[in-house]
């Protein structure tokens, strides 16, 4: 599939932190029918940073939602922690969703009657569990907000208030975190301190980062990136430049507009 | 404007259709209330017009039955011989002359020989003589059966018979007041009165020569003559001609008077029935209006980014309030006619109620008049506009920029000087209660009004001030509650508990006006229980203090019983002493013939020569003894009349015999004997029939108080209106009373829950949507589908304890002072802390309650959609 660069390491060898099998995801009946996964297989990796990318409306939301256990594919499994999500129920999801999986949306990540270390906190006291001290502090050093732990949301910027939403995701050391536009809604300055901290926690503390994102240079952030478009994967590039991205993106663009498919041919 | 109105109310129809439902309650309630005190009222005025001669005869100034007393040289009564009767028929103006025969002292007893209960309407016992009323049909209609022909047949009423379990032709025992006490007749029929129903009264119908049997010991007499006039003979000139023939010491009076007597005489007591009823439907409705101005708050908050728009693009604030009001406007007519059609429903099932206590109403007259009309509709509209008003008002504040702000809280209010107002209204509440402690001040008024001076009122006044001065501060006096409670649920239920406690502390306003609903209904509820357990408590200290004999004996109905009981009961083995007592009636000082009104009735308390041994009275002055010819008379008493001890008093009995005895003592008040105690060997000589009010018996040494006690509930075992108690039966009696009224208070009281049960739902379910997004959050992030049912329950929980504490706490503060207002009557205080902890308890089961829809409602929600709400 990939045309361009090797992978970082052997793909025989790598953990796999998630997987996508032939996923389709329909909304509406007949005429009003829109298929916004078309068959997505994916597979993605412990300790990588990867970023998925694609025109609006290419569904990149969606596969997120469904990797993150929050959303049900129409047909097609999907794998976490070596769990089949397909037949689990309802409880079983939520801890799964609680104690495996991270997530940070684009905007309202934070309960506004809690202070930010009660945030950071909830899926775990959620749990009842008791936090391990020495990981809490290095999350809180890595996303850099000590003196701020005690206020409440209000009382932060956008860009912390996005870090600390990246604190509690990572706060139960879960298998994989997903992040949809995290930094959608920042400024450049705040944007870098989120990818910065995000990376951070790739490269220090081995996490395992899947991200949405429009913007190339947050996807140049990453180890690994994933184009999606009408529903399908379409390509992908491994550590690429901020360079190679937007002339992937324009690549993508000309074919939407009915150029010739380069995936197929090579 | 208009159609983004009527857009506004459709979108949001679960949302008011549960705010509607609390006005829909309140109505609901006041319509049903008025229908059926119109529906009492109807009941008891056509049984009194449809019962009333065009006039009759009857002994003068009959009016009071204390005034007949004062009658000399009638004998025991005064009746009326066949003769006069006979006289009264040759007039040309009299079309019929019937002579009535009637009495008091008869009971039924049922198929299991127990006395057939009554809701304490009276027992009519006369006879049939088919006598017309002022419409000129006959008094009685049949029902069923045929009348009463011999001595020994009886016609009941459809209800007693039903109740009693007697079919026509069945025999049916009878408990008559003198001579043979036990007796058996035939049930020839059932009857009621012309005009529908009996209102709870036990009709007992006997022909002529049975009813004289019963109370004119069979001879030919009458007590009064029913007369009907001769066709354009008016009721006037059927009386002047009558009082020509009347005997001496009877009147004739016009049908007219009869009906507007009779009518005074009932109208006090309906109107306590329809005033105690409407004063529930009045809280029911306040409690109503806290839940609108709840609703409308929340339904303005959530769509104040709605009304900037409307703002920014030119609407005036008066076109937002008018909208709001509009809104208010449509939704009260709409329930209003619920209400008023729920409370036509409502009506019936009271009239069912108190069918069951006995009290027959008619269902026929349970309508719905323009007057109860109007007026449920006329509150419906004015107090949901009045509560909508505020939050409209709030509405049009909404400042245009809000539509392009993020976040969707309206501004801050300033609650400062909300807040100090409401501390200065509690204290002018609390002060006012207090008053009675510190001293009622003595001013009078200009216009001659004076301070009235009822401590109770006082009290009531005061407690009335301060319960809604809390409700409108509920937000700041409920701010400790709140937080003392979100610890309590952190501790107990973790991080879903401490969400909970959060989320309650948001908006405390809402919080608080939330709980208030139910803080005003608990509140009352326990007010009214301080004050039945103190009643309780008081009972028990007085029958304790003042109970002295082992047994006593007495009829439950009060009414009295011959003196052949204690002579059998003196014979029993275990018994030592049997003390007699006898109530009778006198005039005090001498009769006035000329001007009987002025004839000052009296109840004299005839004792035995056993009273002052059995029991400790506290004589302030002379002697506790009294013997014949002597008096005692109570502190009060004597202080009314100016008697100083030794004084002779003057008393004249309805045998015309008088008596001078001397007060041989001044006693302090009791429960143990009346105002004035005398001998009975006195009444006696005052040619008062002998008879007995109670019996206080002592055993003899040794006896086993148990077995005594069989053996004299054998003896008066056919005789249903003796009962024999000893002390804590005594008691109990006494407490029964208190305690059934207070189970029917609790039972209206309740309605006022049900209301506040609404507003709590009404209150999360506005939440839940307002935190859609959040819920989704949380949801995403790992909460559990039960402990988001938690977090909510939790919640609601939160805020019935609020509500719960803070009327448990104003309740018992004022049921305490009240107590105090009332310590004459009161005399001990007793907080129910058992009672108390139930209703805390049912406040958390009113929160899991609550709760129940709006969790469910939450949990449902897809998680996703949460996420993606706008
Ligand atoms: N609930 C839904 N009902 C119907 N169609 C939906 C729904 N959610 C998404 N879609 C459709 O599915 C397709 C994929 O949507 P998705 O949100 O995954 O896109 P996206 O790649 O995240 O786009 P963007 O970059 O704009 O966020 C779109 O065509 C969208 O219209
Ligand atoms: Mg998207």
């Amino acid at each position: 599939m990939s045309l361009t660069d090797p992978a970082p390491q052997d793909p025989a060898q790598r953990e796999i932190a998630a997987q996508a099998i032939d996923v389709h995801k329909t909304y509406g009946k007949d005429a009003a029918e829109v298929r916004a996964l078309d068959g997505v297989s994916l597979d993605l990796y412990a300790g990588e940073f990867t970023a998925i990318m694609g025109p609006s409306g290419s569904g990149k939301s969606t596969l997120m939602h469904c990797l993150a256990a929050l959303d049900k594919p129409t047909t097609g499994e999907v794998v976490v922690g070596g769990r089949k999500l397909g037949r689990l129920r309802d409880r079983r999801l939520t801890e799964l969703r609680r104690d495996k999986i991270g997530f940070v949306f684009q905007a309202f990540n934070l309960v506004p009657t809690l202070t930010a270390q009660e945030n950071i906190l909830l899926p775990l006291s959620l749990a009842r569990k008791k936090p391990d001290p020495g990981w809490f502090d290095q999350v809180i050093d890595t996303v850099g907000l000590r003196p701020r732990l005690d206020h409440k949301p209000s009382e932060l910027s956008g860009g912390q208030q996005q870090r600390v939403a990246c604190a509690r995701a990572l706060a139960s050391k879960p298998d994989i975190v997903f992040a949809d536009e995290p930094t959608g809604n920042l400024d450049s300055t705040s944007a870098a301190q989120v990818l910065g901290f995000l990376r951070h926690s790739v490269d220090d503390l081995g996490q395992t980062i899947v991200m949405v994102s429009h913007d190339p240079v947050a996807a140049s952030y990453c180890d690994r990136v994933i184009f999606l478009a009408d529903g399908r994967v379409v390509d992908e590039l491994a550590k690429p430049s901020r360079e190679q991205i937007l002339a992937h993106m324009a690549d993508l663009q000309s074919r939407a507009m009915g150029l010739a498919p380069i995936g197929e041919d090579a | 404007m208009l159609r983004l109105t009527l857009r506004n109310l459709a979108a949001h129809k679960v949302r008011l259709l549960m705010s509607t439902l609390a006005i829909v309650l309140g109505v609901a309630f006041l319509a049903g209330v008025l229908t059926f005190s119109h529906g009492l009222d109807r009941t008891f005025s056509g049984i009194i017009s449809g019962s009333t001669p065009d006039a009759q005869v009857r002994p003068a100034n009959s009016a009071s039955a204390a005034e007949a007393a004062a009658r000399p040289g009638a004998g025991s009564e005064a009746m009326l011989e066949p003769e006069a009767i006979e006289r009264l028929r040759t007039l040309p103006e009299i079309a019929r002359a019937d002579g009535v025969v009637q009495g008091t002292g008869l009971y039924v007893l049922d198929t299991e020989d127990k006395l057939v209960s009554s809701s304490g309407a009276p027992t009519l016992a006369f006879n049939h003589t088919g006598s017309r009323n002022l419409l000129g049909e006959p008094m009685l209609e049949l029902e069923e059966g045929s009348w009463p022909k011999t001595e020994k047949e009886l016609v009941l009423d459809g209800a007693t018979a039903e109740r009693a379990g007697y079919r026509v032709g069945d025999s049916v025992t009878l408990i008559a007041p003198q001579g043979e006490t036990r007796r058996k007749v035939t049930l020839t029929g059932t009857a009621a009165f012309n005009g529908g129903g009996t209102a709870g009264a036990q009709l007992l119908v006997f022909s002529t020569a049975g009813a004289q049997n019963l109370f004119t010991e069979g001879k030919d007499v009458y007590a009064a003559v029913s007369l009907t006039a001769a066709p354009g003979v008016s009721q006037k000139e059927l009386v002047e001609a009558a009082n020509t023939v009347v005997p001496d010491g009877f009147e004739a009076v016009t049908g007219d008077k009869v009906v507007a007597e009779s009518e005074d005489a009932i109208g006090d007591f309906l109107d306590v029935i329809s005033v105690f009823l409407i004063v529930f439907a009045v809280i029911a409705v306040i409690v109503g209006a806290f839940i609108i101005v709840n609703t409308f708050s929340i339904l303005i908050a959530q769509r104040s980014r709605q009304l900037a728009l409307l703002r920014a693009l030119g609407a005036s604030r008066r076109q937002v309030t008018a909208s709001v009001l509009f809104e208010a406007l449509v939704m009260s007519l709409i329930a209003a006619t619920i209400g008023v059609l729920a409370g036509w429903g409502l009506a019936h099932g009271l009239a069912a109620a108190f069918r069951q206590a006995g009290l027959e109403i008619a269902s026929d007259v349970l309508v719905l008049t323009p007057r109860t009309i109007w007026i449920s509709y006329a509150v419906g509209v004015l107090v949901t506009l009045a509560a909508a008003l505020l939050p409209s008002r709030r509405a049009a504040k909404v400042p245009p920029v809000a539509a392009m702000r993020e976040d969707t809280q309206p501004p801050a209010r300033s609650t400062a000087l909300r807040t100090s107002a409401g501390l200065v209204l509690l204290a002018a509440g609390l002060g006012l209660a207090a008053m009675p402690r510190i001293g009622i001040p003595e001013i009078s008024l200009p216009g001659g009004f004076e301070v009235p001076t009822s401590p109770a009122l006082w009290v009531g006044v005061g407690a009335g001030v301060s319960i809604l001065s809390v409700a409108w501060i509920s937000a700041f006096l409920g701010r400790p509650v709140l937080a003392a409670l979100r610890t309590l649920s952190e501790l107990a239920f973790g991080m879903t508990g401490k969400l909970a406690g959060q989320n309650a502390m948001r908006d405390p306003r809402r919080t608080g006006a939330t709980a208030s609903a139910l803080m005003i209904g608990l509140a009352l509820v326990s007010l009214i229980g301080v004050l039945a357990a103190s009643m309780n408590a008081s009972v028990s200290d007085v029958v304790e203090e003042e109970f002295k004999p082992d047994l006593i004996v007495q009829s439950p109905t009060y009414t009295p019983f011959p003196a052949s009981i204690g002579d059998e009961m003196e014979k029993v083995e275990g018994v030592a002493t049997v003390s007699r007592a006898q109530v009778a009636q006198a005039v005090l000082g001498k009769v006035d013939l000329q001007n009987p009104k002025k004839n000052e009735p009296a109840f004299l308390f005839g004792v035995d020569e056993h009273m002052s041994r059995i029991y400790d009275l506290d004589a302030l002055e002379g002697s506790d003894d009294v013997k014949p010819g002597q008096v005692l008379v109570t502190e009060e008493t004597a202080k009314e009349h100016k008697w100083q001890l030794g004084d002779r008093i003057d008393l004249t009995f309805r045998s015309g015999r008088q008596l001078q005895p001397q007060i041989s003592g001044i006693i302090a008040e009791t429960q143990v004997t009346g105002d004035i105690t005398v001998r009975i060997e006195d009444l006696v000589e005052a040619k008062v029939p002998r008879e007995d009010a109670s019996l206080s018996i002592l055993l003899a040494r040794g006896a086993d108080p148990a077995v005594v006690h069989e053996r004299l509930d054998k003896l008066v075992a056919d005789r249903p209106v003796v009962a024999v108690q000893d002390k804590e039966e005594f008691a109990e009696s006494i407490k029964g009373q208190v305690n059934q009224l207070l189970y029917m208070i609790y039972g209206l009281l309740a309605l006022a829950i049900v209301i506040a049960v609404i507003g709590i739902v009404n209150t999360l379910g506005l939440s839940v949507i307002e935190r859609t997004r959040e819920i989704g959050l949380l949801r995403a992030i790992g909460l559990s589908r039960g402990q988001l049912r938690r977090m909510i329950t939790l919640e609601s929980v939160t805020i019935a304890v609020l509500g719960a504490v803070l009327g448990l706490a104003l309740g018992v503060l004022f049921g305490v002072l009240l107590r105090d207002a009332l310590r004459d009557d009161l005399t001990s205080l007793w907080v129910p802390l058992d009672q108390l902890a139930a209703f805390l308890a049912v406040a958390v089961a009113v929160g899991v309650l609550a709760a129940l829809v709006p969790a469910i409602r939450a949990g449902r929600q897809d998680v996703l959609k949460a996420i993606a709400t706008e």
